[in-house]
Formats: structure tokens, C-alpha cells, sequence
């Protein structure tokens, strides 16, 4: 049997489809975890089970359903969605079963009876192939990283578990929302990117004005989100961010050191702009100019105004 | 109330300076090494609660001995060194061996390793050790035998509180790490470095192969704006 599991519904579903190419060679049951009102989706997304647990799911108390599961059912592989919440359970869980876990994996095959994945270390620049060596093998797949397959005429069993959690030792005190943006990165055809280059805030009008002649979106590199906080988390592409894989790239101020580029390997063009000629992104792109951004991002913009 | 804070750390080679062989592969040797980025925030993170609340400052180290003398240097009281390669499952059953034997009110981990990026070892460890695990923490405060953490989450920022003992995993942003005085790398020496060679544990998966990722580009330096804007309009 195959468990998997994302308290986000979107990953779930597109990890269902991945679950279900790799049961077919084996022939293994597929069995999603809902904790509630998913159930019939999951079907429709390729659950052959789905075990509906009716409690309220935190990290300690998934750990210990999902747990009680393994305990009863023994299934040979976990596939649990790589989000924060996910990246907490999946570990947690192998080492109650003194089990292996790899995170953030990529692509899936089976090798013998056991599965092996690949996924990105070393910064993002090298892809590492790992074979699981002990059972339950549990995985953490990326949102994003594959494709929802939605049938609602599947029929699938669902099975009520009840079970009662032991008393969560984490108090949650307060939640603070983050400023919600509708933007999805993933989805830009074009991206126009900056970095540290920058002076200050202000100049992202630059950036902006480019990206709006171009119709396309603004990114960044971690910098300018996480240490200057100049834009908001879903603008930040690389390896801790977004990836993403527009037609075109535009890389502005930006060195190109390699988290920020496992971040861009997608793209079909990547264009570099910067005045350091011995930037490493001058080595990712297929085509860099070597100059001020304050000179050159300007007449770029009038340039392509007045062309398009 | 003054308290035992364990920080686990993990040296890496520094990434950028990692070459490429003829298969491919990483080659490592002669290449730099450091502490991983956010372990070098659990440190300083460590030693500004021990700076405020007092006690003990013990660095749990995967490395060389200068990996020791550099978390000595930033601070810690004590280092304990060992240098066995495993997965994350090995790695949990290691650090709780060790650390089952020594006392702690806190334990801190980096969010993640920056070689592997596996986000595994705090809540393996936490597990093991039969403790709550607060992550992705970029606050962190200490008031009456509780910590008190300000996750960083996807859409939220989440306030949590827990008794102690606890271990918690921080982001980069929490702090920024003090790079230390020579007055401090000379104090360093004095400080007790522990070596220790634990035996191998079992370790959950295996690594078949370790390859660069090819990313071919044209990589044409292009000398006027016309010019890139022509690409630009044919490329969009
Ligand atoms: C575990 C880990 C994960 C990470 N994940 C990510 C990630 O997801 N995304 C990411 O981006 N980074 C990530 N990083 C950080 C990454 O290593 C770099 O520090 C970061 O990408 C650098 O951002 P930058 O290029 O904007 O800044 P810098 O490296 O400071 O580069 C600024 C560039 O601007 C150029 N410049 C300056 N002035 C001008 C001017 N007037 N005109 C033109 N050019 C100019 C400079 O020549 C320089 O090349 C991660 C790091 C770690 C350790
Ligand atoms: N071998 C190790 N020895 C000590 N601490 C480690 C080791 N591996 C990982 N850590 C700690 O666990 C965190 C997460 O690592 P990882 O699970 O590899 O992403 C790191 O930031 C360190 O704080």
C-alpha cells in the first residue's frame, strides 16, 4: 500500500497522480489521509482508500494518525507533501519507524522491490540519486512538481478512523497573517528579476516599469525578499524560493550564486544583467550585457515601448 | 533561571567552490569548509539566551576540529566533535546518543543543512529524545521554564508556546551571526574540545550517485541595448 498525505488539497491531489504511476508496477494500493471533507476528491484524484480521520490535525497528532495507520495497514512507501507542515510530519514518522525519509524528491522509480528517488542537494546544483534501504520509505514531494489527474467516475473506498490524540504539548498562542498576494510566480511567462543591485526600494519602480512593458512579472532574488524584505515571499525565486520556468528570464543585479539559479533551470532564456563581467550568472545565461543597471534598465524599457 | 542549551551543527564545504570532475561528480578535496549557514544562527542564537538568561552554551558538532574551535569562538562553552557520515535517520540516532547523556533545557538546530537541505534532523532528534519540536523559528524567548517561538510559516506567522525541555529549529532570519574577535578565537583555546567517534548507525537510504546538473546556455555577451532588446522581442 502507498499512503499519501498533504494537509495542503492541491499537492495531495498531484501527489496522488505520481502514487498512482508508481503503483501500477507494483500493483499497490493507493491510500490517501483526510482529515476531513477531501474524501471524495482524493478518489476523483486516484485514492483507491481514503482513510477519513475526524480530529483536529496538528503536527504532533497527524504524526501519531498517520502512525496508528502504519501500525495497522504496513505500507510500503509514504508520500507526504513537502510544505512546512509536511517536512515536520514525514521525518517525525520515520524515526518513530526507524525508517529513511527523502525530502523534496523530484522523480520517482523503483528499483527491485525498492523505491528510489532523485532530488537536489549541494546548493541546488547537483541531483543526487538515493535508494531506501528499510520500510516504510517516505518521501516529501514539492507542490507544484507534478500534475492532478481528475476522474470524478472513480469509486474508491472510505474508511472512518477514530482515534483520540494524546494532548498536544504546543500551545499555539496567536497566528499573524502574512500580507496575502494573488500573484502566482510559477505561472509567469515572463520574469524580470532583481537583485541586490539595487540601492534602495525605490528603484524597484525600474524593475517594475520593465516587467510591465514585457506584460510579464517581478521576481527577486532571496535578498531583496528575505534580508531587505523590499517584496513579499512569492516574488523570491531559487532554491528556498520559487522555482520557476518562464520562456524569458530577465536577471537584473542579480550574481547568479547557485541557489538562486536551481531556482531558474527551467527557463528557456535567461538574460543577465550586470555590471560585474566576472558575475557568475554571466556562466547561467544566454545572454548578458555587462553595465549599470541604472543606465541600462531605462533605455531598455524606452526601447521596448516604443517596439511594442 | 539559567539553562542548558545544546546547538547541533554540521560543517560543509563551502558549495560555490565545489568543482566538477570529468563524470560529472563533486570533488571535494582541498575545497573550504565552514558551519552551515543556519547552524551559525542557532549558535548565535544560543549564546545571546545564554547572554541574557546565563548558564551553558555546548556545540554538538559533525565536523573537523576546527569546525570546534570556530563554534568556540562564537561563543559556545564546550564542543563536542565527532565525523561520521549517514543519512538523517543515522544522523537522529546519533545526536540522541549523544545528547541523551548530557543535560539541556533547549536544543537548537538550523532549519536545514545547506548541503543536503533535508529539514529532517531537528524533528528526528526531538522524536527521539522524546521532546516537542517548535520549527522554523525566527524568534525565540524564554520565560518561566517556557520557550516561547514565532514561526515563520507559509501563509502565517505562528506564536507557540512549550515547557521546557524543547528543541526548536531557526530560520536565517533570526539573527545576524557575530563574526568573532581575535580576542575571542585566542580565548577560544582555552575551551574543552571533546573528540568522540561513535560507531556507524543504520541509516534508512543510500546514495547511489552524486552528478552536476547540466544546464547548457549560450552565454553570448551582448555589447549594446538595441541589441538586447531585439533578443528580448524575439525571445518573448
Ligand atoms: C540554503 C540557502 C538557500 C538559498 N536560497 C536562495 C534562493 O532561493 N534564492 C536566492 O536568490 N538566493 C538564495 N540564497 C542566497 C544566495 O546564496 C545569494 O546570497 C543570493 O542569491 C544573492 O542575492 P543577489 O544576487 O541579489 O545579491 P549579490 O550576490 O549581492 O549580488 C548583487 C549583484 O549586483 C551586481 N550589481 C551591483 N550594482 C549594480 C549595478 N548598479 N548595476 C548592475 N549590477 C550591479 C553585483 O555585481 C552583484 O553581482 C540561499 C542561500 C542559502 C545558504
Ligand atoms: N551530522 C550532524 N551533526 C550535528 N547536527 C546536524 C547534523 N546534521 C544536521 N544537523 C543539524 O540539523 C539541522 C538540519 O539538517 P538537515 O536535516 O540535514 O537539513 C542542521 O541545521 C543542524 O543544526
Amino acid at each position: 500500500m502507498i499512503f499519501v498525505f498533504s494537509e495542503d488539497n492541491e499537492t495531495a491531489f498531484e501527489i496522488l497522480s505520481e502514487a498512482n504511476k508508481l503503483a501500477d508496477s507494483s500493483k499497490s494500493k493507493i491510500a490517501a489521509i483526510s482529515f476531513g471533507g477531501t474524501e471524495d476528491d482524493y478518489i476523483a484524484c486516484g485514492a483507491d482508500i481514503v482513510f477519513s480521520i475526524n480530529i483536529e490535525p496538528h503536527e504532533d497528532s497527524v504524526v501519531e494518525g498517520i502512525s496508528v495507520l502504519i501500525d495497522q495497514y504496513k505500507p510500503e512507501t509514504l508520500l507526504i507533501g513537502s510544505t512546512k507542515f509536511g517536512r515536520e510530519v514525514a521525518p517525525g514518522i520515520g524515526q518513530r519507524f526507524g525508517a529513511g525519509c527523502a525530502t523534496d524528491c523530484i522523480d520517482f522509480s523503483k528499483d527491485n522491490e525498492n523505491l528510489t528517488v532523485k532530488r537536489l542537494v549541494l546548493g541546488g546544483r547537483f541531483i543526487t540519486t538515493q535508494r531506501f534501504l528499510r520500510k516504510p520509505q517516505i518521501a516529501t514531494v514539492p507542490p507544484g512538481r507534478f500534475e492532478k489527474n481528475i476522474n470524478k467516475s472513480r469509486k474508491g473506498e472510505i474508511i472512518k478512523i477514530s482515534f483520540k490524540p494524546a494532548k498536544t504539548r504546543v500551545q499555539v498562542m496567536e497566528t499573524k497573517k502574512k500580507v496575502p498576494q494573488e500573484m502566482k510566480i510559477e505561472e509567469a511567462n515572463i520574469i524580470v528579476s532583481a537583485g541586490r543591485g539595487l540601492k534602495k526600494k525605490e528603484d524597484l519602480k525600474l524593475i517594475e516599469a520593465l516587467a510591465n512593458v514585457l506584460g510579464g512579472a517581478m521576481g527577486c532574488s532571496r535578498s531583496i525578499a528575505a534580508d531587505l524584505k523590499w517584496l513579499p515571499e512569492e516574488h523570491w525565486i531559487g532554491l528556498s524560493g520559487h522555482k520557476v520556468n518562464p520562456r524569458l528570464y530577465i536577471a537584473i543585479g542579480i550574481s547568479g550564486q547557485v541557489q538562486h539559479i536551481a531556482g531558474i533551470r527551467d527557463a528557456r532564456t535567461i538574460i543577465a544583467i550586470n555590471k560585474d563581467p566576472n558575475a557568475p550568472i554571466f556562466k547561467s545565461c544566454d545572454y548578458g550585457i555587462v553595465g549599470d543597471l541604472y543606465d541600462i534598465v531605462p533605455r531598455l524599457t524606452e526601447i521596448l515601448k516604443k517596439k511594442s | 533561571m539559567t539553562v542548558e542549551i545544546i546547538v547541533c551543527i554540521k560543517q560543509i564545504y563551502d558549495l560555490a567552490q565545489i568543482k566538477i570532475d570529468t563524470s560529472k561528480r563533486p570533488v571535494t578535496e582541498g575545497i573550504a569548509r565552514k558551519l552551515s549557514d543556519f547552524d551559525r544562527n542557532a549558535l548565535e542564537e544560543a549564546v545571546r539566551i545564554k547572554e541574557k538568561h546565563g548558564g551553558n552554551v555546548s556545540a554538538v558538532i559533525k565536523g573537523t576540529k576546527d569546525a570546534a574551535k570556530e563554534a568556540l569562538s562564537m561563543g559556545a562553552d564546550e564542543a563536542i566533535v565527532y565525523n561520521v557520515d549517514t543519512d538523517s535517520l543515522g544522523t537522529a540516532y546519533m545526536l540522541a546518543g549523544l545528547i541523551q547523556k548530557m543535560k539541556y533545557d533547549l536544543i537548537l538546530c538550523g532549519e536545514a543543512s545547506i548541503d543536503e537541505y533535508s529539514f529532517q534532523t531537528g524533528p528526528r532528534l526531538a522524536h527521539a529524545l522524546g521532546i516537542p519540536a517548535l520549527t522554523y523559528a525566527r524568534k525565540i524567548e524564554l520565560q518561566d521554564g517556557d520557550v516561547i517561538v514565532e514561526r515563520d510559516l507559509e501563509k502565517v506567522y505562528e506564536i507557540v508556546k512549550t515547557k521546557l525541555p524543547a528543541l526548536v529549529t531557526v530560520t536565517k532570519e533570526i539573527n545576524e551571526p557575530r563574526i568573532p574577535t581575535l580576542i575571542q578565537i585566542l580565548g577560544a583555546s582555552k575551551k574543552k574540545i571533546t573528540e568522540l567517534s561513535p560507531s556507524k548507525p543504520d541509516a534508512g537510504v543510500e546514495t547511489l550517485s552524486i552528478i552536476a546538473i547540466e544546464m547548457k546556455r549560450k552565454e553570448v555577451i551582448l555589447k549594446d541595448v538595441e541589441n538586447l532588446a531585439k533578443i528580448i522581442m524575439a525571445e518573448k
